[in-house]
């Protein structure tokens, strides 16, 4: 039981305080964000073979049950892949840091490379 | 039936990619031969595929020869050899298209395309459900690199947008396939399709969240409204021919909607049957209406590809949500001539506009306006469903799919009305490109047509006008694929009899 409230009290604090991260307008929470919601989701694939304590992966004869060893291997890919794109996406955020000089999220809907233009486009409205 | 060759279409573009990346790193002439080689013989195994698919018969490859439920197997059905098919041509197009001019901006254009090769065609492939996630993440992280190809501080920051919705949607992913798993203790396709009517009413709950999680996921990968908004930031900041390529990628969201909602949780899925068809109908619904706003409301024309896109995909799901043998056959008719449609006016878009002045420019326009304004012409046809091209047999099929459904009324309008006015959207557009060209504003760069696209854009045509032409003969072969999709038990039968035969040939 007490196993149980640990294991679902930690994934939905990991989950929500992700979410909450990701909502916010700079790209580091963000990025910290994804990462939380990432470990949220590692631990809840450890729990969907069912939490078995004190048990072996493989058919042992001496020993009452199994546990079961799949999300184990899935966990591994999904740990592999979201390092992966986490360093993905830090990168990504210091090189856009370094280029428009500024940490913020949001995507200005015109860009100072497109106010030249401006009159060009006026016909095409 | 196994057939070595189902591996092919995956191990091509992952050994062509390793070896760009190791061997022809600094050629870029060999690159480029290399990748065009590829490609071509992508389209030739597709093709083959295809040819070898349409007996009916599905083939399987067993992956380190583990038997099905245990190890990853792929499968090829109708469905899938489709895909492929479409995938090889837009790939043949696209990575023509792509030369002299994109693949300079960057080191890697086309061991990314490669990748992103990789991906799709193995998530059109694979028959597990995991294994569907790892292909997602493939061609996820190839699209990241294509998509910041070329670089400047708008495609960084839209990229940033770009890969945080597709991380979001990943975690949803594996909660999703988390969930499924807790509940049936198998991610093979097949062994799922298998043990879904035999959950237990107490694991039932479990499963159904997880079934519609997983839809919320693939309803990002096919820019479902509301899951929709990141596409016109992510498909407009990036190059015309990466946002061709891209045009395939909402067709994976939808060819996984397929999949695993006719196999998996199909009409013979017991208490689960058909659990996400009441979401998908009315979603596609809006998500026609939202595009056709967006179209009315783009500034950009690359705006109005990307909303037009979403718009086709909004015919695509409601057709799909509309369940059944003709809704099927006639979702599948549309995406594939608007996948191609979307595919060249991202590449026109990207000749009518070039790169820095993203808006309209018009450089090209007073020598070569004719022409341009004649891929518009054509294209916008294809695109809005007007006779004669293949857009207007789509919609008209899925318009006679719709009439014995109960939400005929809301089908038939909004198809309709929303017809008129996605063609007010694309006429307005091209009047004011291509009849009052604004004089164009400072110096333009004096550079002549990339032969390329052009040549790309025309041959996408050709293709829709085939699609128009043969239309009867690939509505036979589309029925008797959407037949095969309704018909589940085969696809479990084909899958998982080989452990039966499991042969000790293999030592």
């Amino acid at each position: 039981m007490s196993m149980e409230f640990l294991m679902a009290t930690g994934v939905g604090a990991l989950t929500a305080a992700g979410l909450y991260l990701i909502l916010l307008r700079r790209t580091f929470p963000v990025v910290v964000g994804l990462s939380f919601l990432s470990y949220a989701v590692n631990v809840f694939l450890f729990t969907m073979g069912r939490l078995t304590i004190d048990k072996p992966p493989i058919i042992d004869a001496t020993q009452q049950g199994t546990t079961d060893p799949l999300p184990q291997a899935l966990v591994l890919t999904a740990i592999v892949i979201t390092f992966g794109m986490t360093a993905l996406i830090v990168v990504l955020s210091l090189r856009a840091f370094l280029e428009t000089g500024n940490d913020d999220v949001t995507l200005d809907v015109t860009p100072e490379d497109e106010a030249p233009a401006r009159n060009s486009t006026e016909a095409s409205r | 039936m196994t057939t070595p060759w189902i591996i092919a279409p995956v191990a091509i573009p992952a050994m062509t990619a390793a070896f760009l990346v190791l061997a022809l790193r600094h050629h870029r002439t060999g690159q480029r031969f290399v990748s065009i080689a590829a490609t071509i013989a992508q389209l030739a195994v597709a093709i083959g595929l295809y040819v070898a698919a349409s007996d009916g018969e599905l083939r399987t490859y067993l992956l380190g020869n583990w038997p099905a439920p245990f190890g990853i197997v792929l499968v090829l059905d109708r469905l899938a050899a489709t895909m492929l098919l479409l995938t090889g041509l837009l790939a043949f197009g696209i990575v023509l298209a792509a030369l002299g001019e994109w693949d300079k901006r960057g080191r890697h254009f086309h061991a990314l395309f490669q990748f992103q090769l990789l991906g799709v065609n193995g998530a059109f492939l694979t028959g597990d459900l995991f294994n569907l996630f790892v292909f997602f993440e493939v061609l996820l992280i190839a699209s990241y690199g294509l998509m910041l190809h070329g670089g400047g501080p708008r495609r960084l920051v839209a990229g940033f947008h770009y890969i945080g919705i597709n991380l979001i949607g990943s975690t949803v992913f594996l909660f999703a396939a988390g969930l499924i798993y807790a509940a049936t203790g198998t991610l093979n396709m097949a062994d799922l399709a298998a043990k879904v009517p035999l959950v237990t009413p107490a694991n039932q709950p479990l499963l159904a969240a997880g079934a519609l999680l997983l839809l919320t996921v693939f309803a990002t990968k096919s820019a479902m409204v509301p899951l929709h908004w990141w596409l016109p930031t992510a498909y407009g900041s990036t190059s015309p021919p990466v946002a061709a390529m891209f045009a395939i990628m909402t067709k994976v969201g939808a060819y996984s909607i397929i999949r695993v909602y006719t196999l998996i949780f199909g009409a013979e899925a017991g208490p689960l049957a058909d659990i996400a068809a009441p979401w998908i109908l009315p979603a596609g619904i809006i998500t026609l209406v939202f595009g056709t706003i967006g179209v009315l409301a783009a500034r950009r024309i690359v705006d109005l590809v990307c909303y037009a896109l979403i718009a086709s995909m909004g015919t695509v799901l409601m057709a799909i949500g509309l369940t059944g043998t003709t809704a099927l056959a006639a979702a599948m008719y549309y995406a594939l001539q608007s996948t191609i449609a979307s595919a060249a006016l991202f590449l026109l878009a990207g000749l009518l506009a070039p790169e820095k002045d993203s808006r309209i420019a018009f450089a090209w326009l007073p020598r070569y306006g004719t022409l341009f304004a004649g891929f518009y012409f054509l294209l916008a046809i294809a695109t809005v469903g007007l006779p004669p091209l293949a857009g207007f047999i789509g919609k008209l099929l899925i318009l006679d799919a719709g009439r014995a459904a109960s939400a005929m009324a809301f089908v038939w309008s909004a198809i309709l009305i929303t017809g008129l006015l996605l063609t007010v959207g694309f006429v307005r557009t091209g009047m004011s490109i291509f009849w009052t060209p604004a004089p164009p504003s400072g110096e333009l760069p004096q550079r002549a047509v990339p032969a390329g696209p052009v040549a790309v854009i025309a041959g996408m045509i050709i293709v829709i006008a085939a699609l128009s032409l043969f239309a009867g003969a690939v509505m036979d072969d589309l029925t008797a694929m959407a037949e095969q999709l309704g018909a589940p038990q085969r696809y479990i039968a084909a899958v998982l009899r080989p452990h039966v035969t499991l042969n000790l040939t293999g030592e």
